[in-house]
């Protein structure tokens, strides 16, 4: 039995391995600090990938914004207070959404962002992944929440607390890490979408320097590469891959080493 | 549910022992009584042969009890069972005793010339015999009215040991060369009357088994 | 206010003439009268009434189900937890009803605290655990007064000398018998009147229990302590009046030396002996 799962946990971690370093392979040659900091010039003239990474990462933190207080706060309220029809209704609400493909959020953000405000922005942009990200921190924060024992709950109350400071000083705390997993899972999820930002976001050739202007991203940048007809674009899509993972890598190290059990 | 039936078990098998104990102790009393009645020296012999049995059934009940109460921790009417079991058996056991020493008295007396008495001892020894019975009784039944309806006996025969005393004094006055059996009479007439104080504590005890009520020096 | 042992009275029935909001003995600080529980629609607690006076221990027995806990977390409300269940009856602390509309739950809760029989520390430090009732209660606004009450109620929970050393590490390091200490101290800080353990030992070892024992002995003479124990020895051995339950029902209440030598209730004899449960 042992070797049976032991093979098994080798060969998913050596399929991810393998992925990682063909795209290492593939991408590390036309990684540089050019490529790194510069933005996309045409074909011939060098350029890099910097306005993109810098893109990504404000969508991610705009998303992050949009999605993770009001998910963690759904994931709270469904733990804390579910026991009703309204709760389950909201509760049915959020695993359908988790459901929806990211290009209809992509559409929708168009529609109810995009239209009204006359042109794609980083915004929109920020807006759409945040939809995309509030389900699934939903659910991951009560899952989370419902794992932390009732008996932490009695032992706050019997000692004079609130409900409201039970769920905020004991219970969400003790919860921490498990919903700074689920929330990171999320940010992953969505550094990785493509289709909605091409509604919201659209992608640019410049940095940006204002929120609701369009703005760049890997995501984005790697499809435009890739679809090119230029070897050295193509390249340059294996490098910006190797880029986003790398930053997703990152993303997850750093949340782990922060969210570590101290108590 | 194992547990409370090793624990009746036990009780009861303590329970057989008191009064395995306590017909032995009876048997003696007749026994020895008999003798003296009868000048038998082979009757009042077989009592003192036999009081090594009688202490041998003491001692096992006392190292029963301190096994249930260390084991099992007795609660209520169990506990109160068996703190009366184990002081039950020492009283068992003295009145086995003063079994034996109206034996050797008969022992003594035979060797002497008969001293014909009203019937007092006779009475005495009757009373006695019976009182042990029915206090017996009343334990195997928890019966505390019981019990204390044979307490109430022991008066008579303080009485009849009283009356006992001073018959045999004045004989001791009035015949002087029969004045060593008539002090030996008069001592089998004291054991008969330990033996009477005897069963009122074991009614007490019967009475605190069954009813929890400690009644001891207040009658 | 001088620390004597209230010696439990032997009557438990209640004056007939009491009426519902006349005044109360003052020697007793919980009165229950005619209290009935439900969950739902089922009945867990039937008709119990009941006075316990200050400064005793009080254990309440009886076999699996027979609503001993339940009727623990009514006399500190936290059954409300619960969906679906409902209370009549009366409930007086310090003579006034606890489920009268319009209590203050938060503050019945202080002045009535419980222990639980598996132990919960917070995931915090022990220092922040004992804290944590001061703290959320406002108690003081000194860092000096905060570390005192700590280390005093640590004091009175017979951990201090085990901690004193490490009392910013973690309260999950301690061991289960120190963690039920912790969890004590956690409740004497902010001074309750009473005491409510639901079988605090259960899940300790012989030593660990001992030390529990003893710890609730010595706090007799400040609290009053209501206690639920399926160890009838443990009864015996720290509780001045016993209380004994049977499906729902309060079958009969007495000192401790009564109830294990002489009973009034058959019921109570035979559960006691061990003839069932």
């Amino acid at each position: 039995m042992t070797a049976l799962t032991a093979s098994c946990t080798v060969f998913a971690v050596g399929v991810l391995l393998i992925i990682f370093a063909y795209i290492a392979w593939q991408g590390i040659g036309s990684v540089s600090l050019r490529f790194l900091l510069d933005s996309p010039r045409p074909v011939g003239e060098g350029g890099g990938i910097g306005n993109a990474i810098l893109g990504t990462v404000v969508l991610l933190v705009l998303s992050s914004a949009a999605g993770m207080p009001l998910g963690i706060a759904v994931g709270v309220y469904l733990s804390e207070f579910g026991g009703g029809r309204f709760a389950s209704l909201v509760r049915f609400v959020v695993d359908t959404l988790t459901g929806i493909p990211s290009i209809v959020t992509g559409v929708f953000v168009y529609a109810v962002v995009v239209l009204p405000l006359k042109h794609f922005s980083a915004f929109a942009g920020g807006i759409a992944l945040g939809l995309i990200m509030i389900p699934i921190v939903a659910r991951t924060t009560e899952e989370m929440i419902r794992l932390v024992p009732q008996n932490l709950r009695e032992g706050a109350l019997a000692l004079g607390a609130p409900q409201w400071r039970v769920t905020l000083g004991v219970v969400i705390p003790a919860a921490a890490s498990g919903i700074a997993t689920g929330a990171m899972l999320a940010v992953a999820r969505v550094s990785g979408e493509t289709a909605p930002l091409l509604f919201t976001a659209f992608g640019s050739r410049f940095f940006s320097h204002y929120l609701d202007q369009p703005i760049a991203s890997l995501t984005v940048q790697i499809y435009n590469y890739a679809i090119s007809p230029y070897d050295e674009w193509h390249r340059r899509a294996w490098a910006a891959t190797l880029v986003l993972m790398t930053l997703i890598l990152g993303i997850n190290i750093t949340v782990r080493f922060f969210t570590r059990k101290k108590f | 549910m194992d547990h409370h039936r090793h624990l009746d078990d036990e009780l009861n098998e303590l329970r057989d022992r008191v009064l395995l104990l306590g017909g032995e102790a009876e048997r003696a009393l007749e026994s020895a009584m008999n003798a003296l009645a009868q000048r038998d020296d082979a009757m009042a012999r077989e009592v003192l042969d036999h009081d090594d049995e009688i202490d041998r059934l003491e001692v096992e009940i006392d190292r029963q009890c301190v096994d249930i109460i260390a084991l099992r921790q007795p609660a209520a009417r169990d506990l109160r069972f068996v703190i009366a079991a184990v002081k039950m058996a020492p009283l068992l056991e003295r009145i086995a005793d003063h079994a034996c020493n109206i034996a050797r008295a008969t022992l003594d007396l035979n060797t002497e010339p008969e001293i014909k008495l009203s019937g007092s001892l006779q009475r005495m020894a009757d009373h006695a015999s019976s009182m042990l019975r029915a206090a017996l009784d009343a334990f195997t039944a928890r019966d505390a009215m019981a019990a204390r309806e044979v307490i109430k006996r022991d008066k008579e025969i303080n009485a009849l040991y009283n009356q006992l005393f001073h018959d045999l004094i004045a004989l001791m006055v009035s015949e002087p060369a029969t004045a060593t059996s008539d002090a030996r009479l008069l001592f089998v007439a004291k054991h008969m009357e330990r033996i009477g104080d005897y069963v009122t504590d074991i009614c007490e005890l019967t009475v605190y088994m069954a009813e929890a009520a400690i009644i001891k020096h207040i009658h | 206010m001088s620390v004597t042992t209230t010696k439990v009275p032997q009557q438990f029935k209640l004056p007939a003439n009491l009426a519902s909001s006349a005044g109360l003995p003052t020697t007793a600080v919980i009165a229950v009268r005619h209290l009935n529980f439900f969950y739902g629609r089922t009945q867990a607690l039937h008709d119990i009434s009941l006075e316990i006076p200050g400064r005793v221990v009080i254990a309440l027995i009886g076999p699996s189900g027979c609503g001993k806990s339940t009727f623990l977390r009514t006399l500190n409300r936290m059954n409300d937890v619960i969906p679906g269940t409902r209370v009549e009856g009366e409930v007086f602390i310090d003579g006034e009803d606890i489920y009268a509309p319009g209590t203050d739950v938060v503050d019945l809760r202080r002045r009535v605290g419980m222990v639980f029989q598996k132990s919960n520390p917070f995931p915090k430090s022990i220092f922040d655990n004992v804290a944590y009732g001061l703290r959320i209660n406002r108690v003081t606004n000194s860092k000096a007064e905060l570390a005192e009450r700590v280390e005093q109620a640590l004091e009175d929970a017979a951990l201090w000398d085990e901690v004193k050393d490490r009392l910013h590490q973690s309260a999950l390091g301690l061991s289960g018998g120190q963690q039920q200490r912790l969890c004590i101290a956690r409740a004497l800080a902010i001074r309750p009147e009473v005491i409510l353990m639901d079988e605090p030992a259960s899940a300790l070892d012989p030593i660990a229990t001992a030390k529990i024992e003893e710890l609730i002995v010595d706090l007799k003479q400040k609290y009053t302590i209501v206690i639920v124990t399926h160890n009838m020895q443990q009864a015996a051995r720290v509780s001045d009046t016993t209380a004994f339950f049977l499906l729902g029902k309060l079958i009969e209440v007495n000192p401790t030396e009564k109830i294990f030598t002489a009973p009034d209730q058959k019921l109570t004899e035979d559960y006691i002996t061990g003839r069932f449960g």
